[in-house]
This record gives C-alpha cells, structure tokens and sequence, in this order.
C-alpha cells in the first residue's frame, strides 16, 4: 500500500467482495488509470526520483509524522471545525449543510496543510531554496509563511495578471520575505507560473525544493500534496459521525487543480452511500468557452508533467481560462480527478462567476462569514444540490479559505453591478 | 538505412561533425521557414531541427519562448508543420529533418496518425522535449515502423541506468543537454561534456549531438572535439528575431553565424 502511508487502513472503509477500492492509485509509475505520470524532461527525472524516495521514506518515519502532526496542531491550528450552517441550510430549503472550516487555518486556507509537509521534507533532502507557483496567491502566501519560519530563500512566481488582481496577497508575501517575481509569459496566470516555476527548478536542482501547490505535476506530486491534505477528510469524516451519527449523504469542494476537493474526498472514496461532487469554475459559462472547467468540457493531454482532462483547441494548443477567481482559473486539473470521473466515483460540475458571486454574498449575511470566491463556487453547488434533497440529508462541504483576498475584486464588481 | 544514419555515416567519412540548428516553424512567419531551411544547409548545416510552436514550452528560455508565441500567432499547427517539411523535401531529398517540441500537439493529432503523416512528408525524426522513455512505449510503437527515429535528451542528472534505458529506447542519434537549465541559458563546460559524454559512449554507439548553450564559433568548435553533433538554437533564434521585419537580412544574419561555426568545427578537427 505505498501511497497511504500515513494513515492506518482500518481507519477508512475497506472494500469486500467484488467492491471496488478506490483509494489504490496511482500505480508504481505514478499513474491514476490512464492519467498522471511523469512528463517531464530528462532533466528532471532524477530529482523527482529523489523526492519520491524522500517521501516514501518519511512518510514511515515516525519521527517526521511527529513533527507534522506538532506543526498542524500548534501553528497551522488543527484540527479545523467542522460547522452546521443552520441558517444557509433553512435559506437552501433542504439538506443540512456542514462546512469543513479550513478558512480558519492559519493563512486563511487549506494550502498550508501541504507547505507545511513539503516544508519539512525541503529540510530533511538538505535543501535551502524554496520556490513555489501561485494564483490566487494562498499558495504563494502559505509556502512563504513556511519559508520565513524555517529561514529559507523563498521565490514565488506569480502570473503578471493575478499580481493585479490579487494585490493583498503579493504584499503578504514580501512583508514575508520572499521574492514575489512577475510571469509576462502566455495567458499571464497560474499556467504561466508554473512554466516558470518549472525552468526555475530545472535551472537549481541542486540546492531548490518546488513546493507544488496542488495535486497536479509529476509524479510523485499528485499524490504527495493529496497526503498531505487529505487531513482534511480525516477530521470530517470524524467529525460529522461524531455530530450526525452517520456518513454524509453528499461531499462538495470547490476544484482548480483540486487540492482540497482530494483532501476531503479521498478518506470517503469507498464509502459508497457518499455521493461525490467536484465543482469547477464555469466562467461566464460552458457555452461561452469562458472558463476553467476541464473536467466539464475539455480533453484529455499532457501539461505540466502529467496526462489529466485539459483545456486545449483542436490542435492540441493549451487554450486561456477565465474565473473570477484566480485559483481556479487553470486549464489543467488534478489526475486523480480525471480518475476519478472516468471511474464514475465523482461527478464534476460547472458554476458560474455570478453564481458565485451570489453565494459568496449568501454565506456571508446568513453565516457571518466570508468564503474565499474559490470556495464561493463550491457554496453555490452546495445550495442548490441542498434544494433537491430533504431535512434529514446531509452535505460536508470544504470551506477550503476566506474571503479577505478577494475583497478588492468583489468591491469593484459591485461598485459596477449595483 | 535511414536519411540521419547515412548522414553520420558520410560525415565519419569526411571526418566531419555534425551542424544541427534548430529553428521554430512559422517563426518569424510561416512563408520564411522553408527558404531559411534551404538557407542553412547551405551554409554548412547536416541536418535540421524543426520547433513544433506550443503554448506553454517549459522546457525553453524566453528566446524560444517568443519564437513560439510568434509562430503561434500566425496560427501555426502541427499540421502545417508537416506541411513545411513536405515543400523541404521536394528540393532536398537528402537532408534529415527531425521535429522538436512538446508531446501535447502530437496527442491531439493521435501517434499514429502523426507518425504516418510525417512520415509522408519526410520527417525523420521526433524528439518531444516531455516525455521521458519510461511514458514512451506507445509513441515508440507508433514511430518505428513508419522509420521515424525517436529521438531522447540525457542530461547531466542522468545516471549510468538512466543513460542506459534512454539509449536502449533511442535510435538516430542522442540529445546530450550540456547545462542544468532550459534553452539559450548559462554557459557550458567543455570538460563536464567531454566526461559526460566518455561514460555514455561506454553504454552506446549511437552518435552523440551537443546542444544548449552553444552560442559562437568558440563554443561550436569546442563542442565539435567531443560531440557527433553540434545543435544550435538560441543563438539562431536571437538573430530570426532581431531581424524579423525584414526577410533577406534575417537569412543573412542566420546564415553568417552558421557559416562561421562550420568553419570553426571544421578547422579544428
């Protein structure tokens, strides 16, 4: 069982019979069915061989589990609640609605459970140079904050377009310490950060540690973020049984490249009473061609290390993305992900800008808190799928990070709106 | 025997080293790429490296960058590419092209059918930047029985096992990458080459070309004591773009630097 080191098995349903286990990928060679793998140039090969090694190791050393687990507890603030939002469930008319609160992690969202983790393992492979790619900038946010604790070189590459529109956070990386560099390349967003994080690392091998950002990239990326973040769905899945007495009808996360959404799905896969959906961006819709939703309308390819569903025109050109939210406008997503639909255990799904927006609005006069407009899709998705079931039915949705970030960007959406 | 294999044999002959450039197809426009190709054989080049534009190419410096990003906003594709070579190949039956880039362009159009196409076309070879041997098996069952070469890079992290399965799944000729880094960056060192390239050529007998960084005459002639080939394209790329309002100096301009780098590998064999 190579890849669930850190969990006892016993913990999560163990498929009988002829039932299928949908927590056994990727494979040796790192692929998830016919997605994944390692598409990268020779280059690289080795060191991702490396980490592998380092992480198939310390993901049985019990020393370095230790000194995660003290690390989620006392700086990131684990374990997150898990929350009723009783008035946002009378306001949907249906199911009650649980909310996975990871926006009260420390740096406002999910990403730092894996910083954290890559952090550590950065330091034992005797590294001294973090870098990182980011969108919306919670990532970017998130690996700084580590790397200004640890005291090691941090260089986040960040499209030209979300510097804009996410200013907040570029400040937030330079007041800690890290070297926010501007990507001009292509669509000027997440993709493009990537390619540079990309040459960057290929350039420093020998003394640079990339902290991948979610579950996309080379093996063994895909699977080493889920790790990490799949602590999400050990605590809710604890959680809500020790609240409701049983699984939840329905799981709802948000999916750029789908770190969350792995995170909390991943512990529940072969619970099959769960029903299992991911919510992608759709823009200004998926008929527009204005979006980010691959999984929804795109084809399968290879990008940035791994085969996964993309957004590419006919001949086979990575095409650009539009979200209001800058973390999830990428036109890659996740292998598993990709996986996971092929295999019919998820269902993926689009939401639009301005549903989101409206949730967005929604959860924060109902509940009194502000969702970042990545998590706003998921909170859309989950208010109208709550619509359609019944008082008695239950949904866990990932709160993956707050809203403060986007406060510049909905002010101004408003300002022209209303 | 296949056009890149009759080349090496007759360039042993001579006691030659092989010129390789690389350009983009369709840089600075599509009409100039197969003039600029008829161009640099004559002016000394064996054999030719063709880029195939892609939107995000990793791999590259920002020069290569802007050569696809021109290409692509002439709405260049893969197909045209073929295209290219087809037009090549009516004046120049003898010259071995081999096509460059990223592995996504050739998915969507599907191995098969790419590797029949191209084959019609005259490709002989296809080195996709992105995909490392062990992801290979099914591209390579598509190339082989078309005669096209599947062309892999080694790099200075690869290991002796790692050389070995790289050459065990190559035929035509090896890319050594001389630098950790992408395309058009730092500078090479002539005697990590020359050591690196003792212990590949301990694993295989397949010729063994140089690129990444090679940038002047120097480093070409330097380059031509080790290697079989010496592959340019950075340097030739600055030079497409410095010039690419203007057709007959952009041709010159290319052409005098690979006319010294013959000279040079030339006179220092």
């Amino acid at each position: 069982m190579p890849y669930r080191l850190i969990y006892s098995y016993e913990e999560f349903n163990v498929p009988t019979g002829s039932q299928r286990d949908f927590m056994e990928m990727p494979d040796e060679r790192g692929h998830f069915g016919n997605y994944g793998g390692m598409f990268v140039a020779e280059t690289l090969m080795e060191p991702l061989l490396e980490l592998r090694l380092a992480y198939e190791k310390y993901m049985q050393d019990d020393e370095f589990l230790a000194e995660l687990d003290q690390d989620l507890a006392d700086y990131v603030g684990r374990p997150s609640s898990l929350y009723h939002a009783k008035r946002l469930s009378q306001e949907a008319g249906g199911a009650q609605i649980y909310l996975k609160r990871e926006d009260l992690n420390h740096t406002g969202a999910h990403k730092i459970n894996n910083t954290v983790g890559q952090a550590l393992l950065a330091r034992r492979m005797g590294k001294t140079r973090i870098i990182a790619e980011t969108g919306a900038g919670q990532h970017g946010v998130a690996t700084a904050t580590v790397a200004a604790r640890m005291g090691l070189e941090c260089v986040v590459y960040m499209g030209a377009v979300d510097i804009v529109r996410q200013e907040a956070n570029v400040y937030r990386m330079r007041m800690l310490g890290a070297d926010v560099v501007a990507v001009e390349s292509g669509s000027k967003t997440l993709k493009d950060a990537l390619n540079e994080a990309m040459r960057d690392w290929v350039t420093h091998i020998d003394d640079t540690f990339y902290i991948i950002g979610t579950v996309a990239g080379p093996h063994p990326y895909p699977a080493l973020v889920r790790d990490f973040q799949t602590v999400i769905g050990r605590e809710a899945r604890d959680q809500i049984q020790r609240k409701t007495g049983r699984l939840p009808d329905a799981l709802v996360a948000c999916v750029g490249g789908g770190s969350n959404a792995i995170g909390l799905f991943y512990p529940f896969l072969n619970d099959s009473q769960t029903a299992i959906y991911g919510v992608e961006a759709a823009g200004k819709g998926l008929e527009s061609g204005q979006h980010a939703a691959p999984l929804c309308a795109g084809q399968s390819g290879v990008l940035h290390g791994n085969r996964t569903y993309l957004m590419q025109d006919e001949n086979g050109q990575i095409t650009e993305t539009h979200s209001i939210s800058a973390g999830l406008d990428y036109p890659g997503v996740g292998p598993e992900h990709a996986w996971l639909k092929d295999a019919g255990r998820a269902e993926y799904v689009g939401v639009t800008d301005e549903e989101a927006l409206e949730a967005f609005h929604t959860l924060t006069r109902c509940e009194g808190i502000i969702p970042a407009l990545e998590s706003s899709h998921a909170i859309a998705y989950a208010i109208s799928l709550a619509s359609r079931m019944t008082p008695d039915q239950t949904i866990l949705v990932n709160l993956s990070g707050r809203g403060d970030k986007d406060m510049h960007t909905v002010a101004a959406l408003d300002g022209m709106t209303r | 025997m296949s056009r890149i294999s009759d080349c090496f044999e007759s360039l042993k002959e001579r006691n030659r080293v092989a010129l390789i450039p690389f350009v983009t197809a369709g840089d600075p426009d599509p009409d100039q790429t197969v003039p600029l190709m008829h161009a640099m054989v004559a002016a000394g080049a064996d054999m030719i490296e063709l880029g195939i534009p892609f939107s995000d190419p990793m791999a590259d410096g920002p020069v290569i960058q802007r050569a696809s990003e021109r290409a692509l906003e002439h709405g260049v594709t893969l197909r045209d590419v073929l295209a290219m070579v087809r037009r090549f190949r009516a004046e120049n039956a003898g010259t071995p092209v081999i096509l460059m880039g990223y592995l996504n362009p050739v998915e969507a159009l599907g191995y098969e059918r790419f590797a029949r196409e191209a084959a019609e076309c005259g490709v002989d070879g296809l080195l996709t930047v992105d995909i490392p041997p062990e992801e290979a098996e099914e591209l390579i069952t598509a190339l082989r029985p078309q005669g096209i070469a599947p062309i892999f890079l080694i790099s200075p992290t690869s290991t002796r096992e790692r050389v070995k399965r790289i050459c065990d799944a190559a035929e035509g000729y090896v890319y050594y990458v001389s630098v950790k880094g992408i395309t058009g960056s730092a500078d090479l060192s002539t005697e990590e080459v020359e050591r690196r390239l003792k212990v590949i050529r301990e694993i295989t007998s397949l010729p063994v070309g140089v690129g990444f960084g090679i940038k002047d005459p120097e480093t070409a002639r330097a380059v031509a004591q080790v290697g079989d080939a010496v592959i340019v394209g950075s340097a030739l790329i600055k030079r497409i773009e410095e010039h690419a309002d203007q057709p007959g100096a952009m041709v010159s301009a290319v052409t005098e630097l690979l006319a010294g780098m013959r000279s040079a590998m030339d006179s220092g064999c």
